[in-house]
């Protein structure tokens, strides 16, 4: 086709539009965090203390709370968006209760993840401080703990999509090869479709695990939005993105500012590692 | 043969967990739905959807702001990444090769992964800083910030689907390649296309981060897209967050009413999509 | 020879560096139907896409050479208008899903802007369809949508669709390979009745589908054009020794 005409030019414009706008995005944030980089340097990520009367910005604890809440997150949501989508890639291809299911999980990806946090603070931190009040803990409600919780629900259809159309692209033969020489269907999925699809179940898990570190609504509404390293995973805390919801409007000062910028800075560096690395791990799977 | 049997165990064993995990994962979505829906129905009435919130104390109110506020929202939003959107979804779809589609493939997938809560710096440093204030101009630009992607790769994926015979058929007859596009390639795609931009509206109607400070929030009624809007999913944040029972109690209707438009969206988005692929 | 329409000189096509045609020179006579004959992965349909400026709609793809349409070259010309003057019929039938049986042969109007007023459209929508020998079956269905109609049928709304820009020449590229035995003697009968009109060119490798239809022959190899002539003596007593080996059914 003749790539000069104008109108081909359009759409390369519009194309060009949205490399620019991911270039702009990452160019403005980078320098209005500079101002704390600068200051703390890599202090900024390992100081325990954010203290913003003081003028003190460490945001190991905020860095702390969001590891543990996603891979807590990740590890309750694992073994059931696992079975989802061995179920949905195995043993219910198709049929009405297969889609209806496939339906519900991505309903459970529809749901704005304020809601999921508002019905957390309502119903969940409750149950929550009795559990804590049985076992003997102090009974905040609010915390690491709960956020997994609610963070584990939002992110088992990521998982479970991608896990499901790796486990999909299976060649029949070499199950069928397997089923041949006697084994179980549980043998076949066991030895010959869950270590062909490997990576791309890694590469779901990846993308899930970016969600997870960038969701903000239902975790700043959970988690109890305290500025220190918590001690246990009922102690209440914050993560990188719930404290930029909670003290983004407040913050005076260019310091504070700015160091809140670049905790979104490096959340924006991070996802965009898992993106690039999932996509990655996807497109060599796929080139099998 | 005693193998045998354990081995045949297993098989049942593993796939009777499979199906349990898989039905309680959707347990807690039925949970919260059931939640929302009992609390927060009944709270949905006339006056409800017609009424501003009022002041603490006094009984009633509604959250017709914040209805106005998404619907305002959700249109700026729709209103930059749409036309954007499909323009560069087409062009990843006629220029399936080479070094510079593959970057911008992969820069929509890293804006497709940024968090919410950054696209709310991004849009306050764009839109907010320079302008002086909140404004529902920000937070629609916020939301055309995150919907951009989806919007980009749903249309890519969709004409690539459109067997290349109906373009050739077209350019056979002499029909420029302007024309083809926009005659041919655009309306066999339109209905996948609707659908994809649908679902991209339901994702971005209940997002709340970007909004925080962009769109901020206003217990008034605006129309004014430099002035500062409410949204449904901030008032449920505010309200929820809120000591009061009675704002809790517009949060719940609120919550329903989010979801029910959600879901109303998403599930035409759905059939919008069946649609087309029965037409092919 | 009658005079030529449509000929070429020297005319080479490459996918990126893979050379698929080398240095074809033909001249087409008006007003018949010419077989373009050979093993797939010959470069037959290459060629044809040659004629009308399709082969460079693949990315990577290019042409070196001249294609003479009553003596102007086409690449000198705008793509778009030597397309309306050379129709084309692909292998697979591919009618516009979207629209109507009616709006499907008047599509090359419709997507070029052109205004048609009512009567006139009816007119040409009717002409079309006859000459291709479907107005009988559809004519109580034309604001229908196309897809309905067998194999057969939608191949030969194709060709309406094509007739219906009134080309100079009408490329065929296998057009019955993807049909049943009795659709393509229709489809055979058809190209008889139009080469009237239309000078036709026909990309097959059936080699009885030549034999049948066309006055003229050229057998082509790799790449190359072995053999070019009167479709009798091509057949009787070809000159090279591919082209032989090739109708007896050594290859291909």
């Amino acid at each position: 086709m003749k790539r000069r005409t104008p109108f081909f030019l359009s759409l390369l414009i519009a194309a060009l539009i949205v490399v620019g706008v991911l270039l702009a995005s990452f160019f403005s944030i980078t320098v209005s965090s500079l101002p704390a980089l600068k200051k703390f340097g890599l202090d900024f990520f390992l100081g325990k203390q954010w203290d913003p009367p003081a003028k003190v910005f460490g945001a190991l604890p905020f860095l702390i709370g969001t590891l543990i809440t996603s891979f807590l997150a990740l590890l309750f949501s694992l073994p059931f968006s696992l079975s989802i989508s061995i179920l949905l890639g195995e043993y219910l291809k198709k049929g009405r209760l297969a889609s209806l299911l496939k339906s519900l999980v991505d309903l459970i990806a529809a749901v704005p993840s304020v809601i999921y946090g508002f019905w957390g603070l309502q119903v969940l931190v409750p149950w929550m401080r009795e559990f804590e009040m049985k076992i003997g803990v102090s009974p905040y409600g609010v915390g690491i703990l709960t956020a997994s919780f609610i963070l584990s629900v939002m992110i088992i259809p990521n998982t479970a999509s991608i896990a499901r159309e790796v486990l999909e692209l299976v060649p029949a033969d070499l199950k069928e090869a397997a089923y041949s020489l006697g084994a179980t269907r549980y043998e076949v999925i066991k030895r010959v479709s869950i270590p062909y699809a490997k990576s791309g179940i890694l590469a779901g898990v990846l993308l899930s695990l970016g969600r997870a570190l960038g969701e903000t609504m239902a975790v700043t509404m959970v988690i109890g939005n305290s500025n220190v390293i918590p001690r246990d995973i009922f102690s209440p805390a914050n993560t990188m993105a719930s404290v930029i919801a909670n003290e983004f409007t407040e913050a005076t000062g260019n310091l504070y500012y700015s160091s809140l910028i670049a905790i979104g800075f490096f959340l924006f560096l991070i996802t965009a590692v898992f993106s690039i690395l999932g996509r990655h791990i996807i497109k060599r799977s796929s080139l099998k | 043969m005693k193998g045998l049997k354990w081995r045949l165990a297993k098989d049942r064993l593993f796939r009777g967990l499979v199906y349990l995990l898989s039905l309680l994962s959707i347990s807690p979505l039925i949970i919260i739905l059931l939640y929302i829906f009992k609390r927060g129905l009944k709270v949905i009435n006339w006056s409800f959807l017609t009424h501003l919130p009022k002041p603490v104390g006094v009984e009633g109110g509604g959250v017709a702001n914040a209805i106005v506020g998404t619907i305002i929202l959700v249109f700026i939003a729709v209103l930059i990444s749409t036309p954007l959107g499909i323009w560069a979804g087409l062009y990843l779809s006629e220029k399936r090769r080479g070094l510079f589609p593959e970057v911008v493939r992969v820069a929509v997938d890293i804006l497709q992964a940024i968090p919410s809560i950054v696209v709310g710096i991004i849009a306050y440093l764009w839109v907010v800083k320079p302008m002086g204030r909140f404004s529902a101009l920000s937070g629609g630009i916020a939301l055309s910030i995150m919907m951009l992607p989806m919007v980009v790769r749903s249309t890519e994926e969709v004409l690539k689907l459109i067997p290349p015979y109906i373009k050739e058929a077209s350019l056979a007859l002499g029909v420029p390649y302007w024309r083809t596009v926009l005659k041919v390639i655009i309306p066999a795609g339109l209905p996948g296309i609707l659908s994809g931009v649908l679902l991209g509206i339901s994702r971005v109607a209940g997002e709340t981060a970007p909004l925080l400070f962009t769109a901020f929030g206003n217990q008034f009624m605006n129309w004014n897209i430099l002035k500062p809007v409410n949204a449904l999913p901030l008032l449920i944040f505010n309200y929820a967050m809120s000591p009061y029972e009675e704002w809790k109690r517009l949060a719940w209707g609120a919550s329903a009413l989010l979801i029910i438009m959600v879901l109303t969206v998403n599930i035409i988005s759905r059939l919008a999509g069946r649609r087309w692929k029965v037409q092919l | 020879m009658e005079s030529p329409i449509i000929r070429t000189e020297n005319l080479s096509a490459y996918y990126g560096d893979f050379r698929a045609l080398n240095s074809i020179t033909i001249a087409f006579p008006q007003n018949k139907v010419t077989a373009v004959l050979g093993p797939s992965g010959c470069g037959k349909s290459t060629f044809i896409r040659c004629l009308n400026r399709m082969h460079e709609i693949v990315e990577g793809a290019r042409v070196e050479g001249k294609v003479l349409l009553r003596d102007r070259n086409i690449y000198e010309m705008e793509p778009t208008l030597v397309r309306r003057k050379i129709g084309m019929v692909f292998q697979k039938p591919n009618p516009f899903p979207t629209m109507t049986i009616y709006d499907n042969v008047i599509a090359g109007y419709k997507l070029n802007g052109i205004k048609l007023k009512k009567s006139q459209a009816d007119e040409i929508v009717e002409e079309s369809l006859r000459k291709a020998a479907l107005w009988d079956e559809v004519k109580d269905h034309l604001h229908k949508r196309g897809t309905f109609l067998s194999g057969g049928q939608q191949q030969r709304l194709c060709i309406a669709r094509a007739l219906a820009m009134r080309p100079e020449v009408l490329l065929l590229d296998e057009p019955t390979s993807a049909l049943d035995p009795v659709a393509t003697s229709r489809i055979e009968e058809l190209i008889e009745e139009l080469k009237e009109t239309v000078t036709i060119i026909l990309v097959t490798h059936n080699i009885g589908q030549a034999s049948r239809v066309s006055d003229f022959t050229a057998f082509f190899y790799l790449g190359e054009l072995v053999e070019f002539g009167p479709t009798q003596s091509l057949f009787t007593v070809p000159k090279d020794k591919r082209t032989e080996e090739y109708l007896i059914g050594k290859f291909g």
